[in-house]
């Protein structure tokens, strides 16, 4: 035991109510964003992207209630998402057209609802068990449902989904969600509710024993606690919250598919989230924002976009496991000691090697698919706006030498940036 | 020590047994432990006393046999049932919640003794018993100082004086302590000792120990667990003094 009584004690937490501001200054700042982000980004495209991106922080954020707050590995948190989507688009069309005076802002309460049901439902079966044999149950939930999808064709719609009209609900103060902008700010608040609610809910007892029973679930029993009823509140919390974000989805887009609560889908929240970073709160919302942004981006230029989320996602995991969120909290205590200069430039070196390692990948995959998969299209192609012909030997040749030199350099410059990583954190120890 | 003899005993074993496959580990104990007692655990290693004591906290279920806990019957009930019946424990391999800092890690244990629960409702932040009661045990295990850092990264020492406070930190009226000094050093295992006699103070204790001056000098009555069976129990005077103990224990812990 340390006997050290100079050693500073570090001011001891306290029980007192913080200030106003402390409590509610990063939501209102967050509500400020928020309300001008269509001034600044305000093109079609934009908002429809941001309008997304609402939605998967929702359920982003709802999935690491699962993985990162309690260490549970589902792979069928779409489920959630998908029931609530499709409940709302009934709700709402058992609705439209009737004078029943429910504004559409009410809606996503419906996929909450239908989304925190099935958590209890499908969370009953699945949190008997913890590890491999939850993941492997909710695996089989995430495929029972789907294929329910295709036995319940009337109520999923089979291939084509199910539509919905957001304008045909009563009007409330003049809005009548036809305007993408009105809809970008349903889900702006909803996504606000719903993120200070998950953050709420990390801040109380039930919040605390999650990450006790993640760290360590055999210890959590001997002081008094049912670990499976933690599991079980934390998966039927996470199913609300998916709903909520699914019963958004349905309204933003109009439409319902049964592809999304597939396995697909399910997976696509794992990347989300990991890539964002589990082991903090604001990781998801990072991870559901860049991956959101890449999908779209990516899609647009590459068929073959996924496979390079494949390879983002297998990167992450090796080099840098606690996400984007955990690489930016590494830069906090250069931060503070305004260290962060020093080392930047290193950063700024490993990365350009990167981004050639990575076009010369990149390179190989696109040669790759054209020959295999375009072949109607015949060798010639256009990279990076430079056309050549795929079956000649020197765009391979030069694809090879880029990505070995690009890969060599990046490696050599990660290790000085690494060097000057320490050292700057040293320096800071010396005085 | 004064004995508070109640006609209920904290603790009742009677013909307890724990059978691994065809290994029987435990072989019919029958243990009295009176309310307010400290008792120590000895014997070799391997002799079984860790499985009885995960025998007791629910972690095993017992092969035959019933264990009572003040009079009720807890025999093969689940760990966290027997927790809030007052009857905390310690592990002998450091068992704690390594991301969470060390006041998280004793706060937790606090919360459900303090009634708290499930609560997901509530900031835990702003629950002043369960603040105080935490502030209070850390001072207690020394470890005030650190109580923002991950357990995982403690010293070694420092985690077993938190393994203790994860123990006492519900405030239970029995408390089980498997090795709490094991490896530590001469001038913590003093300080430990302390320790251990204030939180054990009005509360029943069931402790194993090797450490013959720290039993000798703690616990109100001794029992010797020799190849799964209680072959004494009794004052430590007349442990000393047993030649059956000398001969079965004590005798090969010198050679
Ligand atoms: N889960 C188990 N499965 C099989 N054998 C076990 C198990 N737990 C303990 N044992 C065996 O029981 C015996 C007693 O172990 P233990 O109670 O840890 O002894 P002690 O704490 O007295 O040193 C040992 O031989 C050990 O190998
Ligand atoms: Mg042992």
């Amino acid at each position: 035991m340390s006997q050290k009584t100079d050693m500073k004690i570090p001011a001891l937490p306290s029980d007192k109510r913080s200030s106003f501001l402390a409590r509610f200054g990063i939501w209102i700042v967050a509500a400020i964003v928020l309300a001008g982000l269509p001034y600044v980004f305000s093109s079609g495209l934009a908002v429809s992207t941001m309008c997304m991106m609402g939605t998967m922080i929702i359920f982003a954020l709802s999935y690491n209630m699962l993985l990162g707050q309690t260490g549970l590995l589902s792979f069928g948190h779409a489920v959630f998402f998908g029931l609530g989507g499709f409940l709302t688009a009934w709700a709402m069309n058992a609705v439209a057209g009737t004078s029943s005076p429910v504004p559409l802002f009410l809606f996503p309460i419906m996929g909450g609802f239908t989304g925190l049901v099935f958590g209890i439902i499908f969370g009953a079966v699945s949190t008997k068990r913890s590890g491999t044999a939850f993941a492997m149950i909710t695996l089989g939930i995430a495929e029972l449902v789907s294929s329910s999808a295709l036995i319940l064709r009337h109520f999923f719609g089979g291939e084509e989904g199910i539509t919905l009209d957001r304008t045909d609900m009563v009007q409330v103060l003049g809005l009548s969600f036809g305007p993408q902008i009105q809809v970008y700010y349903l889900i702006a608040v909803w996504c606000l509710i719903s993120v200070a609610a998950m953050y709420a809910i990390t801040c109380t007892p039930f919040g605390r024993i999650c990450n006790a029973v993640r760290d360590n679930p055999e210890r959590v029993r001997f002081i008094g606690y049912n670990t499976q009823t933690v599991r079980f509140m934390a998966f039927s919390l996470s199913g609300l919250f998916a709903g909520i974000g699914g019963g958004l989805a349905a309204i933003n887009f109009e439409i319902m598919n049964s592809a999304q609560m597939g396995v697909g889908e399910s997976g696509a929240v794992i990347l989300m989230t990991y890539i964002g970073g589990i082991g903090n709160f604001a990781g998801p919302i990072i991870g559901a924002i860049v991956v959101t942004y890449l999908q779209l981006m990516l899609s647009d230029v590459t068929d073959v976009w996924q496979l390079y989320f494949g390879l983002l996602f297998i990167g992450m995991v090796m080099y840098a496991p606690r996400g984007l969120a955990g690489l930016l909290a590494l830069q906090q205590p250069l931060l503070q000691t305004r260290q962060l200069h020093h080392v930047a430039p290193y950063y700024i070196l490993a990365l350009l090697p990167g981004l050639v390692a990575i076009s010369g990948l990149s390179m190989v995959i696109e040669m790759t698919y054209q020959l295999a998969v375009k072949t109607a299209a015949g060798p010639a192609m256009v990279f990076f706006y430079i056309p050549f012909n795929a079956n000649s030997p020197l765009p391979w040749i030069i694809a090879v030498i880029l990505f070995a030199v690009g890969t060599w350099l990046f490696l050599r410059a990660a290790r000085l940036a690494g060097d000057a990583y320490s050292q700057a954190l040293a320096w800071r120890k010396l005085p | 020590m004064t004995q508070t003899k109640t006609p209920v005993p904290a603790l009742r074993l009677s013909g307890l047994e724990k059978s691994f496959g065809p290994m029987k580990i435990i072989r019919g104990i029958d243990l009295d432990i009176p309310a307010g007692e400290r008792h120590a655990v000895i014997g070799p290693n391997g002799a079984g006393k860790s499985t009885l004591f995960h025998l007791i906290s629910g972690h095993y279920q017992p092969s035959g046999g019933s264990v009572r806990l003040h009079g009720d019957d807890i025999t093969g009930i689940p760990p966290q049932l027997i927790a809030r019946r007052g009857l905390s424990r310690s592990f002998q391999v450091t068992n704690l919640f390594p991301q969470l800092t060390v006041w998280e890690n004793v706060r937790c244990a606090t919360l459900w003794a303090l009634g708290h629960k499930y609560s997901f409702w509530r900031n835990v932040e702003r629950l002043a018993d369960a603040r105080q009661r935490t502030e209070e045990i850390l001072r207690e295990i020394n470890l005030i100082e650190r109580w923002n850092m991950p357990a995982g990264v403690l010293a070694y020492a420092e985690q077993r004086a938190l393994e203790i406070g994860l123990a006492i930190a519900s405030n239970a009226n029995t408390l089980l302590l498997d090795e709490p000094m094991a490896g530590m050093s001469h001038g913590e295992t003093e300080h430990m000792v302390e320790l251990i006699r204030k939180v054990s103070e009005n509360r029943t204790l069931l402790m194993i120990e090797h450490d013959m001056g720290v039993v000798f000098d703690l616990a109100d009555r001794i029992s010797v667990l020799v190849y799964g069976e209680v072959i004494a129990s009794d004052t430590p005077e007349r442990i000393k003094a047993n030649a059956s103990v000398q001969q079965a224990y004590l005798g090969t812990e010198v050679a």
